[in-house]
């Protein structure tokens, strides 16, 4: 089967100025996918344009081998939370079903199956007994963990994720990566842009690193190197440079190597 | 008067079509509302005004279906200018809202003063488009105001579904596949139906309350959208019924501003005193939380 996306000289444009430029990348099947990039470099812009809600310049995108418009039963997608308005009125279980509009189709109302399914997703994410909650009245986390259901209703084999970590609590925090390595296991392929350099290679096992241009794509033993990242942060980012400088001397000592300094710090 | 209501020919088309507008403008006012563009609405209703006046100067008629068809052309044309202004330029919704809002009720103004000053014997009464009077109601404009209202709300009960998508989260919407631009269209294009049918009841200065009135003080009752949008048909019919009627009582009133005097009551009662989101509960809470903290 061919790869769940293969993207090929994608270039994408707000007015006159480039987000994305001649971008080149394939995403292997049953992998967790960071991308990561400063302020600006066209993380959400890169997961918008393969869902066909960016205007792409140049390029194309396909999904398992098809133009995305033929394989959207096979997407889900997490928006950024901030991207909606949470004092609108409904609830939780409400907005989970809402990812199965897609099945549904034109005009034909969610029933008892749509129901049960959003329920199921609810419980999930640990939110079953929250699922008449107006959300508003959700905590950050909560209604993090309430996008995240909705797009496990998409039962989808891919999964686009943007920033499903920011502003949430210790908990979601867990959830959401047990979620995501439970997707994993059963095959599925998710894709995240990521924001934390400390949690990425906990957390991920693939990497793309994007600044406007693809800087490395691959495997994180191989890709997460202090010359990627000082390129993808252009050697502004003193923080970035020493984030990964841990990481090496972790994987000098080992998978389970302790980070002495660490230890100190905290 | 409650009888007079089914005898009465001109009371029963100023309730029966004070009602319809109600109801209309209430559903649709909620998405509009939801959606951040309750001053849509506004811009639309006052960019009717030139429409009206340019059909009857094309025809010489003024039968309702021909100004209705002008209002709506011009309001269509409004929310056209609208979107290309927002997409080619750099100034923000409100701005542009602004500007085609004053453009196009200011020609509409021109054009009604050259047509009364035209002196024929037929331009009398195209200024109740402005304020609303609606006693002029013929039972032939409560037909067509019916006909425009059941198919709006028709659809709008059909996409129940997808509107709703679409005011939560339009982007996810899209990557569903449901055509996020084509379905703002239609719903705005609803809107403009929702106004045509208020013209003559309300007016066109004042028409964007009827659409945002309801809505607001629905959403304080309840946190379900589909409750919501049947509470501001309830609230607007209401305040449409007793408005115009008022009107109608006390000879030549203006009906557009009584029945937004009656939706204002409806809407300050529902700011202040709902149960979950009213002002009044909101001080209560506080002061119990205030004496609770200073008795520990």
């Amino acid at each position: 089967m061919s790869n769940p996306v293969e993207i090929r000289d994608l270039t994408v444009s707000y007015r006159d100025k480039p987000a994305l430029w001649d971008i080149d990348l394939s995403i292997p099947a049953g992998r967790l996918v960071a991308i990561i990039g400063p302020n600006g470099a066209g993380k959400s812009t890169l997961i918008k344009a393969v869902l066909g809600l960016a205007p792409v310049v140049a390029g194309t995108v396909s999904i398992f081998g098809a133009p995305y418009a033929e394989r959207r039963r096979m997407v889900g997608y997490v928006p950024q939370r901030s991207s909606v308005d949470w004092d609108f009125p409904t609830h939780a279980l409400d907005v989970v079903m809402m990812g199965a509009y897609g099945q549904l189709g034109w005009v034909k109302r969610p029933g008892k199956t749509q129901r049960e399914l959003a329920m199921r997703c609810l419980e999930q994410v640990g939110m079953a007994d929250l699922a008449d909650r107006q959300i508003s009245q959700l905590s950050g986390g909560q209604q993090q963990r309430v996008f995240l259901a909705r797009a496990l209703a998409q039962d989808a084999q891919l999964y686009f994720m943007d920033e499903p970590f920011v502003g949430v609590d210790a908990v979601t925090e867990r959830a959401i990566v047990n979620l995501l390595r439970d997707l994993r296991a059963r095959g599925k392929t998710v894709v995240c842009v990521h924001h934390d350099l400390d949690s990425a290679p906990e957390y991920f096992d693939w990497l793309a690193l994007l600044n406007v241009r693809l800087i490395a794509a691959g495997p994180f033993e191989i890709t997460f190197t202090s010359d990627n990242l000082r390129k993808t942060y252009g050697g502004t980012m003193g923080a970035a440079i020493r984030h990964i400088e841990h990481f090496e001397e972790d994987r000098r000592a080992g998978p389970m190597g302790l980070r002495s300094e660490d230890e100190v710090r905290c | 008067m409650l009888i007079e209501l089914f005898t009465d020919y001109t009371l029963r088309n100023v309730a029966l079509g004070s009602a319809l507008l109600g109801i209309v403008s209430g559903a649709l006012g909620c998405f509009a509302v939801l959606r951040r563009q309750g001053l849509l609405g506004d811009a639309l209703a006052h960019a009717a005004l030139p429409g009206i006046c340019v059909a009857f100067l094309l025809t010489g008629s003024k039968a309702p279906l021909v100004l209705l068809i002008g209002a709506a052309l011009a309001g269509w044309l409004a929310t056209l200018l609208l979107l290309t202004v927002v997409r080619e330029t750099r100034l923000s919704t409100d701005s542009a809202l602004a500007i085609v809002l004053s453009t196009f009720f200011g020609f509409g103004i021109v054009l009604l003063t050259f047509i009364s000053r035209s002196g024929s014997a037929n331009q009398a009464g195209l200024d109740k488009f402005l304020f609303g009077q609606a006693a002029t109601l013929v039972a032939e404009d409560v037909q067509t105001m019916g006909l425009l209202g059941a198919a709006a709300l028709l659809i709008l009960a059909a996409l129940h579904k997808e509107f709703k998508l679409l005011a939560f989260d339009a982007e996810f919407a899209a990557s569903l596949g449901f055509p996020a631009r084509g379905l703002s269209v239609l719903l705005t294009s609803l809107i403009v139906i929702a106004i045509v049918i208020g013209l003559q009841t309300v007016g066109v200065v004042l028409m964007a309350a009827m659409l945002v009135g309801p809505a607001v003080a629905a959403r304080q009752w309840t946190n379900r959208l589909g409750v919501m949008v049947m509470l501001a048909a309830v609230f607007g019919a209401a305040s449409g019924v007793s408005g115009a009627l008022i009107s109608v009582s006390e000879a030549n009133t203006p009906t557009g501003p009584v029945i937004i005097l009656s939706l204002t009551v409806i809407v300050l009662g529902s700011l202040f005193f709902a149960p979950a989101r009213g002002l009044v509960w909101d001080a209560i809470r506080r002061r119990q939380q205030r004496a609770e903290r200073l008795s520990d």
